[in-house]
């Protein structure tokens, strides 16, 4: 395994009497394609949400790049190169794809304090956004409401978002749920091609797309990690059928 | 006997917008709906109609021979629905035993028999809606569902955000519960193959009309009408081990 770019050492967080995360070693490796399964409740949410900064663990540590980044805020983090999408949709529903995207990348590259020279006018600027939007197969709705998308171009939308600010870890928590069949491969085979050096955890429980997209899974039981592995070893582990695979073989 | 649901030219929508045209289709005592569709084609409008939560513009909805066309949605629930919602909409400021004590109806469904299968629910009984991961929303959703003990129960994507042992086991049980007990279904779902397998018919919905009804067998048997309604294409097998 390559240096991870992310690690977690001991996490643990608790709310009240119930341990969400407990004692969680995990190391994301720089352009990994990782994926993070598990039983519901198992606490994957809750582990994105310490690493984001969202939430803050009872004990333990996180680093970036050997950095230790427990005390950064989630703002600050999404500087350092930590962006996430969200199991339910969180966008902007009365602007259009164009706007929001223009907005994150704007946003990236501080051009708030550029206030005086419309955002159309800057090139390099639009020109990125164009190539976002293309990227993500959004150019044709760009100017619609985001309110009224087909619910899988919103999907894309979100991860569009999140590209945009150039994330050196991008964690995605469950990308395609509600998204229909034909565009479900189309999702993962965008989020494939993102550059190399950009490191994907992936929550997601439909195998059919993890076992396409990881080439590493970890699984998490009652906040604790269970097991990890590569995918034939994880499709092959008894004890992972038992808590979470079940019998199907490709749901 | 007539049939359970008798929906008859039903148009509906949102306001002003048009979402079904003319829909028609039957549902007998026990017999189960798979309602397929790509994205935005009304499928969840659809449901949303039978409960009468959108606008009503005509046609007709019978329930056990009653109709029920103009009748405000508690009633529907009354007269015999169950319902899971894509949002699934829990009470949060109640726990999960107090979500599913709160609107229970006499029958079959209790309280147990939701923590029966999903066990994962009885562990979590005393925590509050707003405490639950996504997962956990969607079992809940399901067994209020169920707790209604309704003659029909409208799955609005159950098994979304599942784990796949517990998909297994959903899906299970809903076969059991449709020949068994007699409990009719309508199952809105992503992925085709998934319910195809033990709903007895389906339609998939175009632009707000349906455009194919067939059983469910039959139209998991023929790739060519999958690919053309729902894009969705033969993979080779094999690809993940095991």
């Amino acid at each position: 395994m390559t240096a991870p770019v992310l690690e977690t050492i001991d996490l643990e967080k608790k709310f009240g009497g119930l341990t969400a995360t407990s004692n969680v070693s995990l190391k994301v490796a720089k352009g990994a394609r990782h994926a993070l399964i598990g039983p519901n409740g198992a606490g994957k949410t809750t582990l994105i949400n310490l690493l984001t900064g969202v939430l803050r663990p009872t004990a333990g540590r996180i680093l970036l790049d050997d950095r230790d980044i427990t005390a950064v805020a989630p703002h600050r983090r999404v500087k350092l190169g930590i962006a996430r999408t969200f199991q339910i949709n969180q966008l902007f529903a009365d602007l259009t794809p164009l706007e929001t995207v223009s907005l994150a990348v704007s946003e990236r590259l501080g051009a708030g304090k550029d206030w005086w020279r419309l955002v159309g006018r800057r090139a390099q600027l639009m020109d990125e956004v164009a190539e976002i939007l293309e990227g993500f197969r959004l150019t044709d709705v760009m100017d619609e409401r985001t309110a009224i998308l087909p619910y899988g171009k919103q999907r894309l939308l979100e991860i569009a978002v999140a590209v945009a600010s150039k994330p050196r870890v991008l964690l995605l928590d469950e990308p395609a749920a509600g998204v229909p069949e034909d565009e479900r491969h189309m999702i993962l085979s965008i989020v494939a091609a993102l550059p190399a050096d950009v490191s994907v955890l992936l929550i997601e429980h439909d195998m059919e797309l993890v076992f396409q997209f990881a080439q590493r899974i970890s699984v998490l039981v009652n906040g604790a990690l269970f097991t990890e592995g590569t995918p034939d070893e994880i499709a092959r582990d008894a004890r992972v059928k038992e808590v979470y695979l079940g019998e199907t073989t490709d749901a | 006997m007539p049939d359970l649901l008798q929906v008859e030219k039903l148009s509906a929508g949102y306001g002003e917008a048009l979402v079904l045209s003319d829909i028609s289709f039957t549902l007998a005592d026990g017999q189960s709906l798979a309602l397929l569709g790509r994205n935005g084609t009304g499928k969840t409008t659809l449901i949303n109609s039978l409960l009468g939560l959108t606008t009503y513009r005509s046609g007709s909805i019978r329930l056990g021979g009653r109709d029920v066309t103009r009748e405000r949605p508690e009633r529907r629930v009354h007269a015999g629905m169950g319902w899971s919602p894509q949002e699934r909409n829990i009470f949060k400021s109640l726990t999960v035993e107090e979500n599913l004590t709160a609107i229970a109806r006499p029958g079959a469904w209790t309280v147990q028999r939701v923590f029966a299968i999903f066990p994962r629910l009885a562990q979590r009984r005393s925590n509050l809606g707003s405490q639950l991961s996504g997962g956990e929303q969607q079992m809940l959703a399901i067994g209020r569902a169920l707790i209604v003990n309704p003659k029909i129960v409208l799955l609005d994507e159950p098994t979304e955000g599942l784990a796949p042992i517990i998909v297994e086991e959903l899906i299970g049980v809903l076969r059991n519960v449709i020949r068994n007990e007699g409990m009719s279904a309508i199952v809105v779902e992503q992925k085709a193959r998934k319910i195809l397998g033990f709903t007895d018919r389906a339609i998939v919905l175009d632009r707000g009309r349906i455009v194919l009804a067939s059983d469910s067998q039959s139209l998991a048997n023929d790739p060519a009408q999958l690919e053309t309604h729902l894009g969705v294409t033969e993979r080779p097998s094999g690809k993940r081990p095991s």
